[in-house]
């Protein structure tokens, strides 16, 4: 578990480096983990220990959002001000996403099996 | 110094509550049959918030305090690369189809969130929170410190999204008629990011593996996007 934490924690410290001294607009924690991302493609497959630590971060994720999390108590007035509007967007706006990913997937995948067809 | 405020201004005392908060609401998740209202992350949040207003302990307090299970949010960002590359492998035959839906979904959900809350009357720091919204929590929060948001903010809206996706996914596939496990994985994923993905799973394994893909290439796109979408729109 150590070394595999060791690992990860290597990777967000090189992420953050690549993200401040190359100016991208990837968070340091983004740029963490694709670092670690092509590393797996280098080696053709994730490392053992660092897969086992990764999975036992994640299964606490939900954990690790509680702090920050909690902070919407100090946001009350926002939220009385612009409640409504944000429940308006919110919904609205996760149902044109879904809406989008489905029909777009749905019209490659057919016109894909189509050409598969004429091809045989 | 009394007792109490020694012990406000001891870590131990709100590391135990949070995990305490947590347990509770993933045990409550759990016995109540996974009923996504109940999901664990937001209850687990909002008993935080009782304990604190019970307590009369202002949030500053409590967050210096148990900064050290916020940190451990940037560690397993990074570990989000094992499951993403996981999945990369098993879906190597439709990449082209699905890397055009999900960078669609992703500039969808984005562009949406800001034009529909500028119409809306939100401003500008709640907006910005509203930007990264499907992408997953962890991801979310860094791209709106970044980006000028209030990251408690997009927490707390990225989790009701994905509830919100969750409950939608179903009902809108029926009604498009579309019967199609890949497809309603990568809808949900895109839209609604773990919680999706936990939903996606409730309808199959094929569901599940796409979604967590989608989710997976939606944070690394947004993560690009943003910057740009914001520049154009605002």
């Amino acid at each position: 578990m150590l070394y595999g934490l060791a690992v990860i924690l290597g990777f967000l410290v090189a992420g953050e480096a690549a993200s401040d001294f190359l100016h991208l607009p990837l968070p340091g924690t983004v740029s963490g983990m694709v670092l670690l991302l092509i590393w797996c493609l280098i080696r053709k497959g994730a490392d053992e220990r660092t897969a086992q630590a990764a999975t036992g971060l994640l299964r606490y994720l939900g954990l690790f959002f509680l702090p920050a999390g909690a902070g919407v108590m100090a946001l009350s007035g926002l939220l009385r001000e612009q409640g409504i509007a944000m429940v308006a967007v919110l919904v609205l706006s996760t149902l044109m996403t879904l809406l989008a990913t489905a029909l777009t997937l749905a019209w490659l995948l057919k016109r894909r099996a189509a050409h598969k067809d004429d091809a045989a | 110094m009394n007792p109490w405020q020694s012990l406000q201004n001891f870590p131990g005392t709100w590391l135990a509550l949070t995990c305490a908060a947590f347990l509770l609401a993933d045990y409550l998740y759990l016995k109540s049959g996974r009923f996504a209202l109940l999901n664990p992350v937001l209850v687990g949040i909002v008993l935080v918030i009782v304990s604190l207003l019970v307590l009369h302990v202002p949030y500053a307090t409590y967050f210096e305090q148990a900064r050290l299970i916020h940190f451990l949010l940037a560690p397993a960002t990074v570990a989000l690369a094992i499951p993403l590359y996981i999945n990369i492998q098993r879906m190597k035959a439709i990449a082209g189809p699905l890397l055009i839906a999900v960078t669609v979904g992703s500039v969808t959900g984005i562009v949406s969130a800001v034009l529909l809350g500028r119409w809306l009357g939100l401003s500008m720091p709640v907006l910005l929170s509203f930007a990264p919204k499907s992408v997953t929590t962890p991801i979310a929060m860094a791209l709106s410190a970044r980006a000028g948001g209030l990251p408690s903010l997009t927490a707390g809206i990225v989790i009701v999204t994905g509830i919100v996706a969750a409950i939608l996914l179903v009902p809108l596939l029926r009604w498009l008629r579309i019967d199609d496990d890949r497809v309603a994985g990568v809808a949900v994923g895109v839209a609604g990011h773990g919680i999706g993905t936990a939903r996606a799973f409730q309808v199959s394994e094929t569901a599940g593996a796409f979604s967590g893909l989608a989710m997976g290439l939606n944070g690394l796109l947004t993560s690009l996007l943003l910057p740009l979408l914001l520049a154009i729109l605002l």
